[in-house]
């Protein structure tokens, strides 16, 4: 499942949802993102961030979809934030249940290296400089290249 | 053939406008060409348009390449590589 909104979560409580009893479940694994108040050696005051309604939706949806493909999962989690966010506010949550905890850490893995690249945000960060767009790292992308070969059917 | 275009980040910042419906001519068939008409319509469509700008494009809310063939009433988006997550 994914979910896009403004809106802060309940990290305990959307694990503890996840898979909604399903006890073939051995294993859950999670990833949060957090607003860091530092960036490229500027000060971070706040970060705004940007999506494409819709598109962005289909995106995570591709994603989760693609990684049910790689991995046999019990359950996906996605839910992405966005608009005005401040340093140590959760940004993204990513959680993955699955009867083993290999599949569930590579899946967690996966999901947020692709989702880096593949669905549509964009941050702005506000700093004592100015307002400046974040660029996209490198370091992302191959990330995600790493992912790209690798089918993990297990 | 009308376009719908809409912009994101730092595009929509230089061009002043977050989206536009554009009429275009017989000659933009293809996304680069739609790019290439754009740079010129305005100073702020000509930094967004830049021939350095790295961008991507999304057709109907689908990524895709700089050759594919556009057709009336698309949806046409640009924008600088994503930075979610």
């Amino acid at each position: 499942m994914i979910r896009v909104q403004a809106e802060d979560f309940d990290v305990g409580a959307e694990l503890a949802a996840l898979g909604n009893a399903n006890k073939k479940i051995g294993a859950i694994t999670s990833f949060v993102g957090l607003v860091r108040d530092l960036s490229d050696g500027a000060d971070v005051a706040a970060m705004t961030l940007e999506h494409y309604p819709g598109m962005t939706e289909a995106a995570l949806q591709e994603i989760e979809a693609e990684a049910r493909r790689r991995w046999q999962l019990e359950d996906v989690l996605i839910v992405h934030r966005y608009g005005k966010l401040e340093p140590g506010d959760r940004i993204v949550l990513v959680a993955v249940a699955s009867s083993h905890r290999g599949m569930a850490f590579d899946a967690c893995h996966f999901l947020i290296d692709w989702l880096k690249t593949k669905a549509p945000f964009w941050k702005l960060e506000a700093t004592p400089q100015g307002e400046r767009w974040v660029e996209a790292k490198s370091d992302d992308d191959q990330a995600a290249a790493r992912w790209a070969q690798k089918i993990n059917k297990q | 053939m009308k376009l719908n275009l809409v912009y994101f980040a730092w595009l929509k910042q230089s061009i002043g406008k977050g989206n536009e419906t554009v009429d275009v001519p017989d000659s933009v068939t293809s996304v680069m060409q739609l790019r290439d008409w754009l740079r010129s319509q305005s100073g702020g469509h000509g930094e967004a348009f830049g021939k350095d700008a790295v961008l991507r494009a999304a057709v109907n809310k689908a990524i895709v390449s700089d050759d594919h063939t556009l057709k009336d009433g698309d949806e046409v988006a640009f924008f600088p590589p994503f930075t979610g997550g």
